[in-house]
C-alpha cells in the first residue's frame, strides 16, 4: 500500500483551501461564507499538522490549536454582528451589505 | 439784655407756638365733624378759633414789647428739632468744603417784623371770618369754607412765625394749598377749577425758585435759621455783590414773584377772583399775597449784600405797579379791578424793598391790608346787593340803597388814592420819596413810574366807585328791586376796616409832617444797617450826602404835593367821565382811543402770549409755539432726524450684512471651501469605482492578487 506522505496531506489541504475560497467568493449567505472561512482555516491547520509530523516536533500542532481557538472567537463575533445586522436590515445576503465603502 | 430765666416769665410769649394751633384745631374739627354740624356751631368753632388767636396774638405782642424793651431783640423759641439731629448726626458739605449739621427746628421767631404781620393777619383775618358768616350764609359747603379759612390761618401764621426758611416754606406751601382750595371753592364751575389750577401751577414755578434759594443759602452759610444767617451776614465777612448771595437773593425773589403776583408770574391773581369774595379779600389781597414781601423783608440781610438783586426787585416792582394799574383802568368786573389794583400795590411794595426802604414797604403792606380788605369786602357787599352781578356796566346809583357799603368803600378809595390824612397817603408817599432819594438817575425814573401809577390808581378807583354808586341805575328791574344793605355781620367789619384804613397811617407819619414815624422806628432793628455800603463806597456816599442835604425838605414837600395833585386829578377825571353814566353808558376810553382800550381790556394779551409760549393752548395754524412747540419740534427732530440717522445707519449695516452673508455663502464657502471639495470628489470618482462595498469583490481582488504573486514567484 502506498505510504501516506506529506505531499498527500498538502494536496488534500490545497483542495480544502480552494473549496473554502470558492465558497467565500461565490456564496451569498453570510453563514455559508463564515463556514467557508472555517474550511480555509482548517486547510491551514491540516498543513501545520502535516509539517509538524514531517519535522517530528509539536510546534505546528500547538499553532493549530491556537488557530482553532481563534476560529471559535471569530465565529462568535461574526455571528454576533450577523444577528445585529439581521435585526436592522432583515437580510443576511452579502451582496446587499454594501455600506462599507468610500 | 434779658436772661433766659426772665423770658419764661412771659406767659403768652413763651406759648407763642399755640397761636397757629387754634385755627389748626378749628380746621381739624371741620375736617372730621363739619358735615354734621349746625351753621351756628361752625361759626362758634371757626370764628372763635380766630378770635382767640387774635387775642392771644395781641397779648403775645404786648409781652414781646416788655421782653424787648424797644431794642427790637428777636424772641426765639424752638419747640423741638424737626429735621436733622441736634448733635450733628446728619451733616452735609458746605460750599467751603466743611461739614455742617443739617438742622431744622419747629422754631418760632417773634421780632417787630413778624409782630406786625401777626397782628394784621389775625386782626384782618378775624374781621373777614365774621364777615363771611354773613356773606356765605346762603351758600353750600359752609363748613368746608370755614375749615379752609381756618386752615389758611394756620398756614399763614406758621409762615409768619417760622424762625427758619424750611418752616416758612411749610407755611408758604400751606397758604398756596388753601389758596388753591378756596379759588376752586365753586369747583362745579369749570372756570373756578381752571383758575385754581392756574394759581397752583404758577405758584409752583415761584416755589421752585424759593426752595433753590433756601438751599443755596444753607449750602453757602450752613443754616436755615434767620437769626443765624443774619448774624453771619452782618459780621462783615462777605463782599457786597457776592455772586452766591446774589444768586440766592434772585432765586428767593422768584419765589416772591410767584406768591406776591409780580411780573411775569402775576397772571394767576386776577383769575383767583373766581373764589368767594371774602377769600379774595383775605388771601388774595390782605395777607397771603404779601408773603413774598414778608419773605424778602425777612431776607433783607441777603438782599443788602446783593445790589443786583435789589435793582431787579425795584425794577420788577415798578414795572408791575404800572403794568397792572394800566390794565385796571378799563376792566368792568368790580373784583378784577381790585385784583389788578392789588397786583399794582404789591408792585409798590417791591419797589420799596428794592430801593432798600424795607420799613416803607412793610408799612405799605400794613396799610394796604386794611384798605384793600375793606374794598374787597365792600365789593362783596355790592355783589351781595346786586344778586351776584359783578359787572360795573350794570350797576350804578347804589349809594342811597347801601349807604354803609358806600361810605366805607368811599373811605377805602380815598385811602388807596393817597388823599392826605388817610393810610395810603403816608405809606405810598414814603415809598415814592425813598425811591426818589435813592442814589442814581435810574431811580428818578422808577419814582416817575410810581408817580404815574399813583395817578392811574386814583383814576381806576374813582371809576370803580363812581360807576358803582353814582350815575343812573343800569341793572334790570328784578335786580334793582332786590338791592338791599348787607347784614350787620358784614357791615360791622366794613366799618372797623374803614376806621383802620384812616388810622393805620398815623402810625407812620414822617418827620417832615411833624410825626415821628413810630412804625419805622419799631421796625428799625430788623433791617440790616447799610454800614458795609458806606465802608465800600465812602466817596460816592459822601457826595450823595451833600446833595441830599441841598434839597431834603423842600423836595419832599414838593413830591408830596405832586402825589396829592395826582390823586386829586385822577379822582377828578374819573368823576367827569363816570359819575353821570346813564343807561346808554359807553366806556369813554374805548371811544377816544380804541386801540389802546383793546390792548388794555385784553390785559396786554399776556394770557394769550402765555398760551402761545407755555401752555400750548393756542397754535399758529397747526404749529405750536413756545415751550410745548419747542418740545414738539424736539420730538420731531428726535423721531425724524436722530432716529432717522439711527435707522439709516441700521439699514446700511443690514445691507452690508446681507452683502457679506452673500459673499460668505457663495464666494468663501462656495469657491473657497466647497469648491475644492467638489473638485476632489469629481477627481476621486474613478478611484471609487473599485470600492463599491461588496465584501466578496474585495475578497476576489485580494485572492486574485495573492494568486498572482504566487504564480509570479512560482514561475520566476
Amino acid at each position: 500500500m502506498l505510504p501516506i506522505t506529506t505531499l498527500h496531506y498538502l494536496v488534500v489541504a490545497a483542495a480544502l483551501f480552494v473549496l473554502g475560497t470558492i465558497g467565500v467568493l461565490t456564496r451569498r449567505n453570510v453563514v455559508i461564507v463564515l463556514m467557508s472561512i472555517e474550511l480555509i482555516l482548517n486547510a491551514v491547520n491540516l498543513n501545520l499538522v502535516a509539517f509538524s509530523r514531517m519535522w517530528g516536533n509539536l510546534h505546528g500542532q500547538v499553532f493549530s490549536i491556537f488557530i482553532t481557538v481563534d476560529a471559535a472567537a471569530e465565529a462568535a463575533v461574526g455571528l454576533g454582528i450577523l444577528i445585529a445586522f439581521f435585526r436592522n436590515r432583515e437580510t443576511i445576503n452579502v451582496d446587499e451589505i454594501d455600506l462599507l465603502k468610500w | 439784655m434779658h436772661s433766659a430765666a426772665t423770658a419764661t416769665d412771659f406767659f403768652f410769649l413763651s406759648r407763642i407756638w399755640l397761636i397757629p394751633l387754634f385755627p389748626a384745631a378749628g380746621a381739624t374739627i371741620m375736617f372730621f365733624f363739619g358735615r354734621k354740624l349746625q351753621k351756628t356751631t361752625v361759626n362758634a368753632v371757626c370764628v372763635g378759633a380766630v378770635v382767640i388767636a387774635f387775642l392771644f396774638a395781641c397779648f403775645t405782642v404786648l409781652d414781646y414789647t416788655h421782653f424787648a424793651h424797644g431794642t427790637g431783640q428777636p424772641y426765639e423759641k424752638s419747640v423741638y428739632t424737626w429735621l436733622g439731629s441736634g448733635d450733628g448726626g446728619l451733616t452735609f458739605i458746605k460750599k467751603d468744603g466743611t461739614h455742617a449739621a443739617f438742622n431744622v427746628d419747629a422754631g418760632f421767631l417773634l421780632d417787630p417784623l413778624s409782630a406786625i404781620w401777626l397782628l394784621f393777619v389775625t386782626g384782618v383775618g378775624m374781621l373777614i371770618h365774621i364777615y363771611s358768616t354773613g356773606y356765605m350764609a346762603h351758600e353750600g359747603g359752609y363748613y368746608r369754607f370755614f375749615g379752609y379759612l381756618n386752615l389758611f390761618m394756620f398756614a399763614m401764621l406758621t409762615l409768619i412765625l417760622a424762625n427758619n426758611y424750611i418752616m416758612l416754606f411749610v407755611g408758604w406751601e400751606g397758604v398756596g394749598l388753601c389758596s388753591y382750595l378756596l379759588i376752586g371753592f365753586y369747583f362745579h364751575r369749570k372756570s373756578a377749577s381752571t383758575a385754581a389750577n392756574k394759581a397752583f401751577i404758577v405758584n409752583r414755578i415761584g416755589d421752585a425758585g424759593f426752595i433753590l434759594g433756601a438751599f443755596t443759602l444753607v449750602w453757602y452759610l450752613g443754616s436755615f435759621q434767620f437769626t443765624a444767617i443774619n448774624h453771619v451776614l452782618r459780621s462783615g465777612s462777605f463782599q457786597i455783590g457776592d455772586p452766591v448771595l446774589t444768586a440766592a437773593a434772585l432765586l428767593l425773589f422768584v419765589g416772591a414773584c410767584g406768591k406776591s403776583a409780580q411780573l411775569p408770574l402775576y397772571v394767576w391773581l386776577p383769575d383767583a377772583m373766581e373764589g368767594p369774595t371774602p377769600v379774595s379779600a383775605l388771601i388774595h389781597a390782605a395777607t397771603m399775597v404779601t408773603a413774598g414781601v414778608y419773605m424778602v423783608a425777612r431776607s433783607n440781610a441777603i438782599f443788602v449784600l446783593a445790589p443786583t438783586a435789589m435793582k431787579t426787585v425795584a425794577i420788577i416792582g415798578a414795572l408791575t405797579a404800572i403794568f397792572a394799574a394800566s390794565i385796571g383802568l378799563v376792566q368792568n368786573d368790580i373784583k378784577r379791578v381790585l385784583a389788578y389794583s392789588t397786583v399794582s400795590q404789591l408792585g409798590y411794595m417791591f419797589l420799596a424793598l428794592g430801593v432798600g426802604a424795607f420799613a416803607a414797604g412793610v408799612f405799605h403792606v400794613f396799610t394796604h391790608a386794611f384798605f384793600k380788605a375793606l374794598l374787597f369786602l365792600g365789593s362783596g357787599s355790592v355783589i351781595h346787593a346786586m344778586s351776584g352781578e359783578q359787572d360795573m356796566k350794570f350797576m350804578g346809583s347804589l349809594r342811597e340803597r347801601t349807604p354803609t357799603t358806600f361810605w366805607t368803600m368811599f373811605i377805602g378809595m380815598l385811602a388807596i388814592a393817597g388823599i392826605p390824612g388817610l393810610a395810603g397817603f403816608f405809606s405810598k408817599d414814603e415809598i415814592l420819596w425813598q425811591a426818589y432819594t435813592k442814589e442814581g438817575t435810574a431811580y428818578h425814573f422808577l419814582w416817575f413810574i410810581g408817580f404815574a401809577t399813583a395817578l392811574m390808581t386814583a383814576f381806576y378807583m374813582g371809576r370803580l366807585i363812581f360807576l358803582t354808586f353814582f350815575g343812573k341805575p343800569r341793572m334790570s328791574h328784578e335786580v334793582e328791586h332786590h338791592i338791599h344793605e348787607s347784614p350787620k355781620s358784614m357791615t360791622v367789619p366794613l366799618v372797623i376796616l374803614a376806621i383802620a384804613s384812616v388810622a393805620a397811617g398815623w402810625l407812620g407819619i414822617p418827620h417832615s409832617l411833624g410825626g415821628s414815624n413810630q412804625f419805622g422806628k419799631f421796625l428799625e432793628p430788623v433791617f440790616a444797617k447799610e454800614e458795609p455800603v458806606l465802608e465800600a463806597e465812602r466817596p460816592a456816599q459822601l457826595a450823595a450826602g451833600e446833595k441830599e442835604e441841598e434839597h431834603t425838605d423842600p423836595m419832599e414837600y414838593g413830591l408830596m404835593g405832586l402825589s396829592v395833585l395826582a390823586a386829586i386829578v385822577g379822582l377828578g377825571l374819573a368823576w367827569r367821565a363816570y359819575a353821570h353814566a346813564g343807561k346808554d353808558y359807553k366806556e369813554p376810553i374805548a371811544e377816544k382811543a380804541p386801540p389802546l382800550y383793546r390792548v388794555l381790556y385784553n390785559k396786554w394779551f399776556v394770557d394769550e402770549a402765555y398760551d402761545y409760549a407755555f401752555t400750548g393752548r393756542r397754535k399758529v395754524g397747526d404749529v405750536r409755539l413756545g415751550v410745548l412747540g419747542l418740545g414738539e419740534a424736539s420730538s420731531w427732530f428726535d423721531s425724524k432726524i436722530i432716529d432717522g440717522v439711527v435707522n439709516d445707519a441700521g439699514w446700511v449695516t443690514r445691507a452690508i450684512g446681507t452683502l457679506s452673508s452673500w459673499w460668505d455663502k457663495w464666494i468663501i464657502d462656495g469657491l473657497g471651501v466647497n469648491g475644492p471639495a467638489i473638485l476632489a470628489r469629481m477627481l476621486s470618482y474613478p478611484a471609487r469605482l473599485f470600492e463599491w462595498g461588496l465584501v466578496q469583490w474585495y475578497a476576489l481582488v485580494m485572492t486574485t492578487g495573492l494568486v498572482g504573486f504566487a504564480l509570479y514567484y512560482v514561475w520566476k
